[in-house]
């Protein structure tokens, strides 16, 4: 007899609303997806298709009301998170599945130092951890932030865009999860800035192994870092297989247009190519 | 920090000589005159009553009352012009009662305003908010004075609540303690009338402010970490919200001297504000001028003081 270990995360045919006005508006519709421990998927889409919904969906992050979860599973090592109490999700959430958001200024709390938005998610996460500074130290210089050690006392407005984002991704890690989803890392930063983000990703990926879900409207970013894509559009996946595959042969139109409007350096466009009013 | 109080307190100072200036025509060239007794009483022979404007220097120009006002005012020698008692004297007999009044009716404003607007904030859109709005807006729509006598009305007739003075009289009191606890339930029903407008309005800022902090992306990050929501309410979402509350204690500070003639009118309690509009209708001037400035202090000392709070508050406001 042989028993067969559960996928590391299935999302089952997984359908999430909005209420509004006594209506509730389908943002997410019966999206499956299945991620293998250490690979990273990317999730594509416009602004509005239901990525970072479904991202948020995983811990149940979405606040309820307005979200309406309608249906579905999300089996994480065959834990049914949907159907969790939330007091036992709390563990998963940072412990086991954490998240670093859109926008670093905005997510770090302005009143708090480096040091205490980071010590507490140790001390709520890895007990075991006596020496939080040294430990906070060794998660930020992972991530490429020189002096940690003078950044420890620093406000988050002290720093910089994208060190603001290199702590977020340390603050992540440092709970060392099974799972990090980025929700569009990258979005809030100029492109250089962007380049050393996605560089430090990637780094991060191979040196711990990381299962990665990368949420992002941008095709461009997601090749040499994503095993799988899915690319979603109102609400639903539509197409779903290897990055490669995806982005060498894309069956879908939404996925064609998606690609054409990446604007490439050898070629002369007068004008940036666009999403066909059919396919929105 | 230093440099930056002590450039607010010179220019505090430089306003409080306008502000004296300004309240010391405005007083003065109200109608009606300063005389403890009628201005056509019969009885009074010219000669006292020159005697009168000679001893407030009302006889000399607008611009020298000005001046002795000022210098008075600084050496403390201002004396009413009603009973020649010296103004700081009849303003320090009745501070201790307002101020512990005001400390009271303060300290429940702030405290049970922070818990209602949290409260709400926590529920907004259910019936428990919705009811906690409607009362705000009744408590802050209704005037005192009636609020007044209807807990008059009621809670000294089935509660027993006292609701005149500052201590029961004719009673001996075994010990302090008694004294006190008598002095304290004494001061129950001002302040607590006192209070309702100000619990009404703190909870109503608290919680928009607080509604629009947890709207913040850091909130969806404290969530995300796992926090409890105990913890991202009081640890994160508070602290980022309490610029309305850092606000209002500036705002109410100067009350704490200044006191309220209305409450203390219906409860017969000795503070300042009866001294203040007793003063206005009598045309004190010394006490009428004495109190402005106090007032005008604590004005621009609770300015000073929410300045400070909201910089400790938050590390990105800079004093400059």
């Amino acid at each position: 007899m042989t028993t067969t270990e559960p996928p590391f995360l299935e999302i089952k045919n997984l359908s999430i609303g909005f209420s509004a006005n006594e209506k509730v508006i389908p943002a997410v519709r019966n999206v499956s997806l299945t991620l293998n421990k250490g690979e990273t998927l990317a999730i594509v889409g416009e602004s509005g298709s239901g990525k970072s919904a479904t991202a948020l969906a995983i811990t149940r992050l979405l606040a309820s009301p307005p979200a309406v979860y309608q249906g579905g599973q999300i089996l994480f090592n065959g834990v049914d998170l949907l159907a969790l109490p939330e007091k036992e999700l709390r563990a998963y959430r940072g412990g086991r599945i954490a998240y670093v958001f859109q926008e670093a200024s905005t997510s770090l709390n302005p009143v708090y130092t480096i040091r205490s938005q980071m010590a507490e998610m140790l001390r709520l996460h890895r007990p075991e951890v006596h020496n939080i500074d040294a430990e906070i130290i060794r998660w930020l210089e992972m991530v490429g932030i020189t002096n940690p050690k003078e950044r420890l006392k620093a406000y988050p407005h002290q720093l910089s865009g994208g060190m603001q984002q290199r702590v977020m991704i340390a603050m992540a890690l440092s709970a060392q999860p099974d799972l990090l989803i980025a929700d569009e890392p990258t979005t809030a930063l100029d492109v250089t800035i962007q380049a050393q983000i996605l560089a430090q990703l990637r780094k991060l990926e191979k040196e711990l192994g990381m299962t990665m879900i990368l949420i992002t409207h941008n095709l461009a970013i997601i090749r040499g870092l994503a095993h799988q894509v899915a690319v979603m559009h109102h609400g639903s996946i539509v197409e779903y297989g290897p990055t490669e595959e995806v982005l060498q042969h894309p069956q879908h139109p939404y996925t064609k247009a998606l690609l054409a409007c990446i604007p490439r350096l050898d070629e002369h466009r007068r004008r940036l190519s666009t999403i066909e009013k059919e396919l929105q | 920090m230093l440099s930056f109080i002590l450039r607010r307190l010179g220019l505090s100072i430089i306003l409080l000589f306008l502000i004296s200036f300004i309240s010391f025509f405005i007083i003065t060239l109200t109608p009606g005159s300063p005389y403890p007794w009628g201005e056509m009483n019969p009885k009074i022979s010219p000669e006292v009553k020159a005697a009168f404007r000679k001893k407030f220097h009302l006889d000399l120009p607008l611009y020298q009352q000005y001046e002795m006002m000022l210098h008075d005012l600084f050496t403390g020698e201002l004396r009413s012009m009603k009973d020649d008692l010296p103004v700081m004297k009849k303003i320090t007999d009745r501070l201790p009662a307002t101020l512990a009044l005001n400390i009271m009716a303060i300290l429940f404003s702030l405290s049970f305003g922070t818990l209602l607007g949290l409260y709400g904030a926590l529920y907004r859109g259910n019936w428990k908010d919705m009811s906690l709005s409607f009362l705000s807006f009744l408590f802050i729509a209704l005037p005192g004075f009636w609020i007044s006598y209807l807990l008059v009305l009621t809670l000294v007739k089935y509660v027993g609540i006292p609701i005149l003075g500052t201590q029961s009289y004719g009673i001996e009191f075994p010990n302090h303690l008694t004294l006190w606890l008598d002095r304290l339930w004494h001061l129950m029903l001002p302040a607590i009338v006192l209070s309702l407008a100000g619990i009404a309005t703190q909870s109503r800022y608290l919680r928009s402010s607080m509604i629009e902090t947890l709207r913040e992306n850091y909130i969806l990050t404290a969530r995300a970490k796992g926090l409890s929501p105990t913890v991202v309410l009081y640890q994160h979402a508070l602290r980022n919200s309490l610029r309305p509350l850092i606000t209002g204690i500036g705002m109410l500070l100067p009350s704490l001297i200044s006191g309220s003639v209305i409450i203390e009118t219906i409860f017969a309690y000795p503070g300042m504000g009866q001294l203040g509009y007793q003063a206005v209708l009598e045309r004190d001037y010394p006490i009428l001028i004495t109190l402005n400035m106090i007032v005008a202090t604590m004005v621009l000392l609770g300015n000073l003081f929410s300045d400070l709070l909201y910089a400790l508050v938050d590390p990105r406001v800079r004093l400059e």
